[in-house]
């Protein structure tokens, strides 16, 4: 059923070998937020247009099938609370709220600069959720067809 | 050659594919002009040395052009109507813009100069963020550490702009199951 879905198979080959690339220098840009351009928005847009391209190539029917829309849901909505987490874990250092109180590293190391990281980590993982669900759920209600989309 | 030479061919091209963008007949031509204009923009930030910004500007206006595009591929959008405009607003419009400009122009000779903040905040982070933070990227410390904040508040308006655009979508839906309401 897949074949008739989506569109060529020429895009569909394209999508499939180039996508794994995408979501790499998505993840790059995320992880390397703190030492080079770029971080959690920036990468978490990459992030959201490899999903899209799936969407856009394949169909939404096999996306669904691919993809537990549900949990990605959940996923997305915990982005803020994590975020309010590691602020209050300043806070229980004995600082202010979102004090940077985990171990700094070395200048230019991966794991330096304390909580930017996993910040950065956790708006990427949001952004790049919450922009492909806003898609997702623009896409769903086709004027032409109605709701059996 | 010098940064505002090429600033001020982008701002042309940008006015240009803005102008294009209102005139052109076909709205997915009026789309991939509004696409030069992000782009340029994008390229304006890389120009100003500002990577960080070009690069979220650049993916963003991808994004938002798959969006526009999915949004007007359907037939019934092509070939719009021009905007009839009579002679006393096109003059209006032209004295505002006029004015506008006249001022505009005032007020970037009394700008700082490039490079050299006003305030002392910028000079501190620029000196401090390296030891302070240990982020070679200033932006993301300042972003992510100095200004956490205010990035807890735009990740809620991201939040709060994707809980509304699915409850609305969600009561359009219940609304056709429904029936008659």
């Amino acid at each position: 059923m897949s074949e008739k879905q989506g569109l060529t198979v020429i895009v569909k080959t394209i999508t499939r070998a180039i996508l794994a690339v995408i979501f790499l220098y998505g993840f790059y840009i995320i992880l390397h937020g703190h030492l080079s351009p770029g971080g959690g928005f920036g990468g978490g847009v990459v992030l959201a247009l490899g999903f899209l391209s799936v969407m856009l190539a394949y169909g939404r029917p096999t996306v669904q099938k691919w993809l537990n829309i549900r949990v990605l849901h959940s996923l997305e909505s915990s982005g803020p609370l994590l975020f309010l987490a590691l602020g209050l874990l300043g806070l229980a250092g004995g600082g202010a709220f979102l004090l940077n109180t985990m171990g700094k590293g070395r200048l230019f190391d991966l794991w330096s600069s304390g909580f930017i990281l996993p910040l950065n980590i956790i708006i990427g993982v949001k952004v790049g959720l919450s922009l492909f669900l806003a898609v997702w759920a623009l896409t769903e209600w086709d004027p032409e067809k109605g709701d059996d989309a | 050659m010098p940064v505002d030479i090429w600033l001020i061919f982008l701002l042309s091209f940008m006015i240009l594919g803005s102008i294009v963008a209102l005139e052109i007949k076909d709205i997915l031509s009026s789309i991939v002009a509004i696409g030069v204009v992000g782009l340029a923009v994008s390229t304006a930030f890389l120009i100003l040395q500002a990577p960080d910004l070009a690069i979220v500007q650049f993916l963003f206006e991808i994004f938002a052009l798959i969006i526009l595009i999915l949004a007007f591929i359907r037939k019934d959008y092509h070939g719009l109507e021009p905007a009839r405009l009579n002679r006393l607003t096109a003059a209006l419009t032209a004295l505002t813009l006029v004015a506008v400009f006249a001022f505009s122009v005032h007020v970037f000779k009394s700008l700082p100069e490039f490079g050299r903040p006003i305030l002392g905040t910028a000079g501190y982070y620029l000196e401090n963020a390296g030891n302070e933070i240990k982020s070679a990227n200033i932006v993301s410390a300042v972003v992510l550490d100095y200004r956490a904040y205010d990035t807890l508040g735009e990740v809620t308006i991201l939040f709060t702009a994707i809980l509304g655009t699915l409850t609305i979508l969600r009561v359009r839906k219940a609304k056709k199951e429904g029936g008659e309401d």
